[in-house]
């Protein structure tokens, strides 16, 4: 009896541990990007660092500009979300609600291996097919743009969206969608003003769930963007957030401005994706209330 | 509530997965240069007494292909030396060979007088040329300095005033930082003016982007040129090892080990300096796609 009391307790430290393990992650990230990007904040001015609308930190007289990284994470979201929160949406409704069982067994496992692929995949088939078709199509003299980064931003938030939103519709309770079509309701008419209110909360979690995806991809948009550190225009080339730091991280010297100012940019894109939880938690909590 | 872990898991994945996005650009690669082994260095260092110990180098990024091939055929003669490489940009090679942290600075430019004054010296052991590559569609054939630097600050927008078609121009060049680009900025004479379309942070993405639209040009080191892109000569010399050496290309740049005046280096630091400025390196030199000057 002793000895599976004692089994027990050490079990109970090992889970303890584990658990501890990702809690002491996320302080220390935390703690490290607030003490490593403050810096260079300070030294730049915290207006001229979030204002400047110029960035060039290897000129002479070095300039850390990053409303036009801020601005085109924020656009490039908000652009991959339009396309892809109808998309996602009406794919999640057509799993949950109207797909005959065998192609909703072919469709589902196609999304959940959108979700495996790697972004970098994504990238390069941006780069190889996306960008010239967008050059050709709009007859651009370059197809690296917001609008290739948008496309692409816009498939790979789609698993998360469809995903999420998809349980979200299947928890809706049977009851509801019964006494719709007891009233006379079509099932079309019953998915839409029925099922889709019903699952809201967790619809706009998926939602802020891939806007979130968004935010943070750096590889693939690396590759279809173009990376220079323009205002943001819907064909001009533009930077991320994130591939800001990606892509001058390498050669930053140590102990330089210019790295410290790209950890100021990793905190700014950090409170980002703070704010983007802390809207979904705000969602999942109001979806249990009710 | 089934749910709710659900989506605590992805979100832990995605945030996870946007570190390791983010920690990406900055892995530093290990010197592995093209593997032209046996063919030289046999005699060069073999006649010392057997060295041990480490070689600390580095700097430009530029470099990288040359030293990782010379360190590689220096280290099969000593096995006892270490030779490493730390690609952190030529003015980290320079403050690391003044501050001691560097056996061996590298950089792809000649010194600076303040630097020089401060008591470093700079020996070139290799020439870099960096060619000026368009798409193969493109119709020029070739470019004078003062009008590639019209083209890469947008002066020039169009191809037609440069004697090609009637096409935008497109450059597309290296993120800031990179060695090529702080070397064609230089030399150009256009540091901090050009008009970028776009800023790849790659030698083979320049190519791939110069490749795939019939109106971009770019710039990349003469030994990574490929059949892909078409080069263009500069004032009328077609870059190549020959022109490079004597001048006559204008779009070279020195690799040049950096070192403290007066200040004696390693037996091993010292055996391999030596090793790369020897006859027997120059054919290292030339496979890893710079010129050597002897």
């Amino acid at each position: 009896m002793k000895l599976k009391h004692s089994i027990e307790r050490i079990m109970n430290m090992v889970f303890f541990v584990c658990g501890m393990v990702s809690i002491a992650a996320v302080a220390l990230i935390t703690i490290y990007m607030i003490w490593a990007g403050l810096p260079a904040i300070v030294k730049i001015g915290p207006i001229d660092f979030l204002f400047g609308t110029v960035w060039k930190s290897t000129a002479a007289e070095p300039q850390f500009g990053i409303l036009p990284f801020i601005l085109t994470s924020v656009w490039g979201m908000f652009g991959a979300l339009l396309i892809g929160v109808p998309v996602g949406l009406f794919t999640a409704i057509f799993l949950a609600k109207l797909a005959p069982a065998k192609l909703g067994n072919v469709v589902r496992p196609a999304v959940e291996l959108l979700a495996g692929i790697p972004s970098v995949v994504y990238g390069l088939i941006g780069m190889i097919v996306l960008v010239p078709a967008v050059m050709d199509f709009f007859k651009l003299k370059s197809g690296s743009n917001l609008f290739s980064a948008i496309l692409v931003l816009s498939i790979m938030v789609l698993p998360n969206i469809i995903s999420v939103s998809e349980t979200a519709l299947r928890a809706v309770p049977e009851e509801y969608e019964e006494a719709s079509l007891g009233l006379g309701a079509t099932w079309i008419e019953t998915v839409f003003k029925v099922s889709v209110p019903a699952a809201k909360s967790g619809i706009v979690a998926g939602i802020v769930l891939g806007a979130g995806r968004a935010v943070g991809e750096a590889m693939a948009v690396m590759m279809v963007a173009g990376n220079v550190a323009n205002m943001p225009g819907l064909f001009k080339s533009v930077r991320f957030l994130t591939t800001a730091v990606a892509s001058e991280m390498s050669y930053a010297a140590d102990g330089s401005l210019q790295k410290q100012a790209l950890f100021s940019i990793g905190l700014v894109l950090f409170v980002f994706i703070m704010l983007i939880n802390w809207a979904l938690n705000r969602f999942l909590k109001r979806g249990e209330k009710q | 509530m089934k749910m709710k872990r659900f989506i605590a898991m992805t979100v832990a994945c995605v945030m996870a997965a946007g570190l390791v996005a983010c920690g990406g650009g900055a892995s530093s690669s290990a010197a592995t240069g093209s593997s032209t082994g046996a063919a030289t260095g046999s005699s060069a260092a073999a006649a010392g007494a057997e060295l041990s110990g480490g070689v600390a180098t580095g700097g430009s990024t530029s470099v990288e292909k040359v030293i990782g091939a010379l360190s590689e055929a220096f280290m099969e003669e000593n096995t006892g030396v270490d030779v490493t490489y730390d690609p952190t940009g030529s003015g980290a090679g320079v403050t690391g060979a003044a501050d001691g942290t560097l056996d061996i600075g590298l950089s792809s430019r000649a010194l600076k007088e303040e630097e020089t004054a401060q008591g470093l010296v700079g020996t070139t052991f290799a020439l870099d040329g960096i060619a000026i590559v368009v798409n193969p569609e493109n119709t020029v054939s070739d470019l004078s300095l003062e009008q590639i630097a019209q083209l890469a600050t947008g002066q020039i927008t169009n191809w037609s005033e440069v004697g090609g078609p009637d096409a935008p121009v497109v450059l597309i060049g290296r993120e800031a930082g990179s060695g090529t680009r702080d070397g064609f900025e230089s030399i150009v004479g256009v540091e901090d003016q050009c008009v970028y379309e776009q800023e790849l942070t790659s030698t083979g993405a320049v190519l791939a982007g110069v490749a795939a639209n019939p109106n971009a040009f770019g710039y990349v080191s003469l030994a990574s040129v490929d059949d892909s892109v078409k080069m263009v000569t500069v004032d009328g010399v077609t870059a190549s090892e020959e022109t490079v050496k004597d001048g006559s290309y204008k779009i070279q740049r020195p690799f040049v080990f950096v070192t403290k005046e007066g200040e004696a280096l390693s037996a091993q630091a010292q055996a391999f300096f030596d090793f790369a400025l020897s006859e027997n390196a120059s054919e290292l030199i030339a496979n890893a796609g710079a010129v050597p000057l002897v």
